[in-house]
């Protein structure tokens, strides 16, 4: 294989791989913020209970992120050593602002959020756990900014020739505030929301099913559906954005996300379909006509422009992309709908006792987390064969210092030891998840043994 | 130096402050890893573990945000040194993700098979981290082969010479000082008194290494001198590293730990100071040929780039340093084991 098949690989895989972990650490991080507030409205032991068992999930989540976190910041220089070069100008402000305002902030404060319980106030603790959910949420800002950049350019100019030509920063806020940047971190920001509140809930409902734990599992299972409801309606919306900012930013992408060939108005929506790219067909597929026209300008006479147009080497893979974008839709819906039954059966009072409903909701951690990964597919894959969109093919932006078998034994190597990691975790969140919340009596007599010596 | 103080300089060091954050802070884990294997005994290996649990994660953010700085500051050395060093690189990342697990998991399980596994797993990418920076460290001050395009020209055996193993080795033992300092300042009693032995044996493991390399660098690499003959105020940086060195048994010898933590501290701060001091305004010097080498000018973001970096900065490092300390503070004080210590 030839190093560029290998370093996109790689540079997927490890992606990938650490896109479980940031998103479960920005949802968690939401979800502590309202348990340790109501436990500093209600003074209720329990939501100190929930947050000391969530914050030791979050710790696992949030230490195997920076170990897998680093790797991603050595790869752009390792494997895309052009690439660097190239955006470098561009990118440093923003990855500046990430280190110096976001990863301290997290990092620091998370010391105090899990060893700190006894050495500070329950109102520094608070404050604590806000300042690492905000510097978790601002370097999902950062980065995506980055990365919105790299899919609509805006804010520089291009200085130099050939080889040694690069992209230099003109305007800073434009960079930031590319056409593409709030809508899709948004969109990011909301999944990431989703992927810890169904954690909660599954862990949740799973204690219900067990009848263990149920006061600790009810009151975890309600926060967490508030956070779940909200973000997954939210996410509808910033979806419905970012399709239509990428039908005007890049027609290329949209045009394979619903697998359009040919230029044409009254463009259908495909509810789902296997695409045949070398006869350019879609089999198997059911679609909505003129829904795609409609829906990105609220006007089915739309026109919308065909992969046809585009020049063969300028083309995006059509059915990966199809297929992961129609994947991430339907569970967007599935996770919008699996909300409001919670929220309908909760307002009923039956909520705890619908096992069928609990099983789903066990299941449900899946959801995000699927499309969250699905959702990258469709836009990094989508944006193929660009690295940076219409300025940067990904074959220039790799290494030149680096041969084929170098990438081969990392790739190796990384698989070896992410797959060891990743069973790792499962276990040790199994472990926990196991060992449970300390049993509510235990804390009674250990708050009023606290409350006796502060009186003494 | 006068006026000549400018942007492209001031991210020099920059960069240089925050990779010298990351040396006194990882530093002192990465030493506790060194010596972990040393101490004997479940209770006093958590404590050595604990010792460092709060604080470690934090420490290798400044690692990151280091390398964030280098690649917004000076692509071309982020793009040049990261593929030209690859192969030692990801070695680096496999050693810093095996250690993070192992701080992690090795608490996890009470059987003695499993802790003594991580123990060891714990231990050696320690050292590996340490001794792979300092080789990196060595390389850029013995300098690299670069071709007309800015690109390595090396391979990667090649990074390995006498000189960058011995600087690689002088990492390993500073690093271990520094941590038993720490580890005594954190500990009490019988664990306490065992790490103040080793605070001896590492400064003489140090000042051999550190001896040594400084010879090999005066005879083998003149041009990290060529500064200290136009500006003999540099002369003095070097005794009071020599002097923070000496402090350390001096104030140990007291009881003072706290000082002596602080000396150490100087000591590698002045150590980096002097390596920066010389590949100035080089940031990788090649070798055979000089006139390919990447300096701070050839190798940066545009004016405007470190312009709106340093606003950046300026706004954001006060509240950094504040918390950060603010988080030392609360952390203050001997280890004690309780139900959340790994």
């Amino acid at each position: 294989m030839d190093v560029e098949i290998l370093a996109r690989l790689q540079f997927a895989f490890t992606i990938a791989f650490h896109y479980i972990y940031p998103p479960l650490s920005i949802g968690l991080g939401v979800v502590l913020v309202v348990m340790e507030a109501m436990y500093l409205r209600t003074g209720n032991p329990l939501y100190e209970q929930m947050a000391r068992f969530w914050v030791r999930v979050f710790a696992l989540t949030f230490s195997i992120g920076v170990a897998t976190g680093i790797v991603m910041e050595f790869e752009f220089g390792t494997n895309w050593a052009s690439y660097s070069r190239y955006v470098g100008d561009v990118f440093g402000s923003a990855l500046a602002a990430e280190g110096v305002f976001a990863f301290f902030l997290e990092s620091g404060f998370l010391a105090v959020l899990v060893f700190g319980w006894d050495r500070v106030k329950p109102r520094t603790h608070f404050f604590a756990t806000c300042m690492v959910a905000l510097g978790a949420m601002f370097s999902a800002v950062w980065i995506v900014v980055a990365n919105s950049w790299q899919q609509t350019p805006a804010g520089y100019h291009l200085v130099g020739e050939g080889a040694s030509m690069r992209a230099e920063i003109t305007d800073f806020w434009a960079v930031v505030f590319n056409p593409s940047s709030v809508e899709r971190l948004l969109h990011v920001l909301s999944g990431a929301w989703l992927s810890g509140a169904f954690l909660v809930i599954s862990v949740s409902a799973y204690y219900l099913l067990k009848k263990r734990h149920l006061e600790f599992a009810r009151h975890s299972f309600r926060i967490a559906l508030v956070v779940a409801c909200v973000a997954s309606c939210f996410q509808l919306l910033t979806g419905h954005h970012s399709a239509v900012g990428v039908s005007k930013n890049q027609p290329a992408k949209l045009a394979a996300m619903e697998a359009v060939f040919n230029d044409q108005t009254h463009a259908p929506l495909y509810l789902f379909g296997w695409v045949n790219e070398e006869h350019q067909r879609v089999n198997l597929g059911v679609a909505v006509p003129s829904m795609l026209s409609l829906l990105i300008s609220g006007d089915p006479n739309q026109h919308v422009t065909g992969l046809n147009s585009f020049p063969e080497d300028e083309r995006p893979p059509v059915n990966m992309v199809f297929q992961a974008y129609h994947l991430m839709v339907m569970i967007g819906f599935g996770l919008i709908g699996l909300s409001l039954l919670g929220v309908f059966f909760w307002w009923r009072g039956t909520l705890f006792r619908k096992t069928w409903l609990l099983i789903l909701f066990v299941a449900s951690v899946l959801g995000p987390q699927i499309a969250n990964q699905v959702g990258w597919i469709t836009a990094e894959v989508g944006r193929q064969p660009w690295i940076v969109y219409g300025l940067l093919k990904t074959s220039d932006g790799l290494s030149k210092a680096v041969s084929a078998g170098q990438v081969g034994f990392s790739l190796i190597l990384f698989t070896i030891i992410y797959l060891f990691l990743f069973v790792l975790f499962l276990y040790l969140l199994n472990e926990k998840i196991k060992h449970g919340p300390e049993d509510s009596e235990s804390m009674g007599t250990e708050f009023e043994h606290t409350k006796s010596v502060f009186k003494r | 130096m006068e006026l000549s103080f400018d942007l492209n300089t001031l991210w020099f060091f920059l960069v240089g402050i925050l990779l010298t954050g990351y040396a006194i802070l990882d530093g002192f884990d990465l030493g506790i890893g060194m010596l972990h294997l040393m101490v004997k005994g479940d209770t006093e290996r958590r404590i050595m573990i604990n010792a460092i649990g709060p604080v470690w994660d934090g420490n290798e953010v400044w690692l990151v945000t280091g390398g964030g700085a280098l690649f917004a500051a000076f692509p071309d050395v982020y793009a040049t040194v990261f593929s030209g060093f690859y192969t030692a690189f990801m070695l680096l990342l496999f050693t810093l993700i095996f250690r993070a697990v192992a701080i992690e998991f090795r608490s996890k399980r009470p059987m003695a098979w499993w802790r003594s596994m991580w123990d060891r797993a714990f231990s050696l990418s320690s050292f590996l981290i340490a001794f792979l920076m300092g080789v990196s460290l060595g390389n850029i001050v013995s300098g690299v082969p670069l071709g007309p395009d800015k690109e390595f020209a090396g391979t990667t055996l090649g990074l390995i010479t006498p000189y960058t193993v011995m600087v690689g080795l002088t990492t390993v033992a500073l690093f271990m000082m520094h941590g038993a300092i720490y580890g005594v300042m954190k500990t009490e009693g019988q664990l306490h008194d065992r790490l103040r032995n080793w605070v001896n044996r590492t400064i003489i493991f140090f000042v051999i290494c550190y001896a040594t390399t400084t010879m090999a660098t005066l005879i083998y690499h003149t041009h990290m001198i060529s500064h200290f003959k136009q500006a003999p105020w540099l002369f003095l940086v070097a005794v009071m590293n020599m002097l923070a060195v000496a402090n350390i048994p001096r104030e140990i010898t007291r009881g003072r730990d706290f000082q002596a933590f602080l000396s150490s501290c100087a000591a590698i701060a002045a150590m980096l100071f002097l390596f920066g001091m010389g590949v100035f305004p080089n940031v990788v010097i090649s070798n055979p040929s000089p006139e390919y080498s990447l300096t701070i000018y050839n190798a940066a973001s545009s004016a405007k780039t470190l312009k709106i970096m340093a606003t950046i900065a300026a706004i954001g490092i006060p509240f950094v340093l504040a918390y950060t300390l603010c988080i030392y503070w609360i952390f203050r004080g001997k280890v004690k084991l309780d139900a959340m210590s790994y």
